[in-house]
């Protein structure tokens, strides 16, 4: 009956079909769909950008004006994979830039970025509205010279966590005087800022609604900021202390004054360094605050970060430190009871750990937080009996990533594996997308998860199983998996090569220190042309005709439709 | 100052020209069994631990020995654990070394002493713990510190300069305000030093 309609009415109900997912699968229903839906799409997530080329992207969608690319594997976060591995942006703002794709938005992660390519973009799309960096490196504050001096109706320019060597150029200077469109501007990576530029760029870009500064900038010049943009939404203080030379007592007046008047910040992030008895100034806004981040706050803790959250009661979001200790925790279970996201970040990764969490807090998060959706807690230790708890209390999760800090610690009351810890979680989370383990774990924790984790989209694993049982497990009852990370565990080729086919239902697998051979990744890449095999060999321990009986270090593999990549380092080798 | 872990506070190291008939390294195990032997107040740095990066599966501590209760031993650390991103772990290790490097190296001045020492406030956590150094640096005795009396009953007087220039006794003020005020530090000696301790 669809067929009936002009395009134009199939294209106007399209519109309202807006999730990747959702578009995906409209363009699969036929071919007059398919051509609809392509001509009509405006905004493209490549979540691999080695799976498909830009000239395909292209090709395909010529309307494309918001893409989002992901480049380097997860475990690159965690300093697993070497420098110039890959994930270059170039090659994509190349192809579009020759195009006549009106590119307005460019969402990065994990790639490569260089001062040229920011240079290209900017000058390339004359409607070009966004960006946002996310752990990318490769670039300078020149590169964001150029983002600011030449487009001219930017709204967006989020820096989140990306390494960026800092020249003495004012690159902040560079938004002319023109510029007035800004929305969200996000520099808290930077180490330096021109507080003149900024405070200037503050005042002309009234629809402002999220800043977030760096630690550059300290409180008086917070204040002036915020009395030109009393309409932020979503603020980053950057630093919290005042200037050396400034008077205490009056600046803290005129901040709490100008603070009274920010009634509509919802977000609050940044505290990068903290003068304690400044605090008190900001508690007007916290009882509006839906997300509050401290992760980086380590100058607020004990009794101050009490009093802080007590305020709070409207979060639904926190990440906290672990200095919060579990005590702080039993705080927030009885104070946000709206919350769905926690996350506990280390403040002494590398410590003996007075200060950090147990099972202890988070089973009272569970129990005075049932909306708790989405967990990121490192941990000292825990234990089965807490995660049944847990998992009794807050059967909605959709993401749960437990980290103790000792990997294959078991449950320290019983000396047993997490196992059944684990189990409960999966069985009593039914819409659980993503999961990562931690603790002692045999093969068992991944029966459970195959038979019970029928949504999981993502699995991390490290130092867990006994047998390739615990891989073949989770590749035969996660029929939704996607993308898989596995390091230090004892899976082999067995497992690697029962199900072949499965690799091409799923973004990527990376398996690092595991037990699978270079022979096996070598029958693997040989049955399955349309995956990229790619071995990491940093060490040069295959230099010399490897055997293929010898252990792979790092393998990473993903789906793709364009071949063995063509910007490979010399350590990286493509198997065919 | 070095930060390696010190076996009973010798500084001559005698173990180390000792003769004896064991192995070389035999001694290891036995040092490595008393966990007070290895506090981990002083651990090696990440740059350090992050060199080890084929550390496999063995040097992770396992669980099945058995937890002990004292002080951990201090850990190898493995690549990528726990996995926090680069960007948040340089953070840590920047705010880190930004404590460790701001000047907390301070001058002292021993009365009568041909030169001065310096020492690193960030090193010691308590007052008890900065005087013995200055102790056993100067060789002398410096006592308790009592709020009524000061160090009375001992020739010498630990004080130090503050940031507005006055010359005040160590002790008076939590730890915390202590390092984040001391500019230097001076032992006084004789009856300057008992002058002061009974005011």
């Amino acid at each position: 009956m669809m067929n009936y309609f002009p395009d134009e009415v199939l294209e106007h109900v399209f519109d309202f079909v807006t999730s990747h997912r959702d578009r995906n699968a409209v363009s699969l229903v036929c071919k007059l769909w398919y051509r609809v839906e392509r001509y009509s799409r405006q905004r493209v997530f490549i979540g691999n950008c080695y799976a498909i080329s830009p000239e395909r992207l292209i090709a395909r969608f010529p309307g494309v004006k918001s893409l989002t690319l992901k480049g380097k594997p997860h475990f690159a976060d965690f300093n697993l994979v070497p420098q110039d591995w890959g994930g270059y942006v170039q090659p994509w703002i190349e192809a579009l830039a020759r195009s006549r794709i009106g590119l307005e938005e460019l969402r990065l992660k994990r790639m490569v970025v260089s001062d040229e390519s920011l240079d290209v973009l900017s000058r390339s799309f004359t409607n070009f509205k966004s960006l946002v960096l996310v752990s990318c490196e490769g670039f300078t504050t020149d590169g964001l010279a150029a983002i600011a001096a030449n487009c001219r109706f930017l709204r967006e320019l989020d820096l989140q966590e990306n390494e960026i060597e800092e020249k003495k150029n004012h690159w902040l200077g560079c938004f002319p005087d023109s510029c007035t469109s800004l929305v969200s501007l996000n520099f808290a990576c930077l180490k330096e800022i021109n507080l003149a530029a900024l405070e200037r760029l503050v005042a002309r870009n009234p629809n402002l609604k999220s800043l977030k500064l760096n630690r550059a900038v300290p409180l008086e010049a917070l204040q002036r900021i915020l009395m030109r943009a009393p309409q932020l939404v979503d603020l980053g203080t950057g630093s919290f202390v005042l200037d050396r030379d400034s008077d205490d007592s009056e600046t803290y007046r005129k901040l709490r004054t100008t603070i009274l008047k920010c009634r509509s910040i919802r977000n609050l992030s940044g505290f990068l360094e903290v003068a304690p008895h400044c605090l008190p100034a900001i508690y007007p806004i916290c009882v509006n605050l839906t997300y509050l981040n401290l992760s980086y706050a380590a100058g607020i803790h004990g009794s101050e970060l009490i009093k802080l959250i007590r305020l709070c009661g409207k979060l639904q979001r926190l990440w906290i430190l672990d200095c919060i200790g579990d005590k702080g925790l039993e705080i927030v279970a009885s104070t946000c009871k709206d919350l769905q996201e926690l996350r506990v970040f280390p403040s002494d990764p590398f410590g003996a750990g007075h200060d950090a969490v147990t099972e202890t807090g988070l089973v009272a998060i569970s129990s005075g937080c049932p909306k708790l959706n989405s967990l990121l807690y490192f941990c000292q230790q825990m234990t089965n009996a807490a995660l049944i708890a847990v998992a009794k209390n807050c059967p909605n999760f959709i993401r749960f990533r437990l980290c103790i800090l000792d990997p294959t610690k078991p449950d320290p009351v019983t000396m047993q594996p997490l196992d059944e810890g684990f189990g409960a979680i999966v069985q009593s989370s039914k819409r659980l997308r993503r999961l990562s383990l931690s603790g002692l774990l045999t093969d068992r924790v991944f029966l459970y998860i195959g038979m019970y984790a029928e949504q999981l989209e993502m699995l991390s694993i490290a130092f867990a199983g006994e047998s390739d049982k615990g891989m073949l497990y989770v590749l035969n009852g996660c029929k939704k998996l996607r993308k898989l990370e596995i390091r230090d565990s004892p899976f082999g080729d067995m497992a690697l090569l029962r199900d072949v086919g499965k690799y091409e239902t799923m973004r990527s697998l990376w398996m690092s220190s595991c037990d699978v051979t270079l022979g096996g990744c070598k029958t693997l890449a040989k049955k399955m042309p349309r995956l990229n095999v790619e071995i990491i060999n940093e060490n040069d321990q295959m230099e010399f005709a490897p055997e293929d009986s010898q252990k792979v270090e790092k393998m990473y593999l993903y789906r793709t439709l364009v071949g063995p990549r063509k910007d490979a380092p010399e350590f990286v080798w493509t198997l065919v | 100052m070095e930060r390696s872990v010190s076996y009973g506070g010798n500084d001559l190291n005698l173990e180390a020209t000792e003769l004896r008939l064991g192995l070389p390294g035999s001694d290891e195990h036995e040092k490595q069994s008393s966990p007070s032997a290895r506090t981990s107040n002083k651990r090696a740095s990440p740059e350090v631990a992050e060199e080890s990066s084929s550390l496999s599966n063995s040097n992770v501590s396992d669980a099945r020995n058995g937890d002990q209760d004292s002080a951990p031993p201090a850990k190898a650390q493995v690549v990528g654990w726990p996995p926090i991103r680069s960007y948040r772990r340089n953070s840590f290790q920047q705010k880190k070394t930004e404590a460790d490097g701001a000047g907390m190296y301070v001058k002292v001045s021993m009365d009568g002493a041909p030169y001065l020492r310096k020492v690193d406030l960030k090193v010691y956590k308590s007052y008890p713990e900065l005087l013995k150094a200055l102790e056993n640096m100067f060789k002398l005795t410096i006592g308790e510190y009592s709020e009524r009396e000061g160090y009375n009953g001992s020739d010498f007087a630990p004080t130090y300069e503050d940031k507005d220039g006055d010359w005040m006794l160590v002790g008076d003020v939590p730890w915390d305000m202590f390092i984040s005020t001391c500019k230097r530090l001076r032992i006084m000696k004789g009856s300057e030093a008992r002058g002061l301790g009974s005011l």
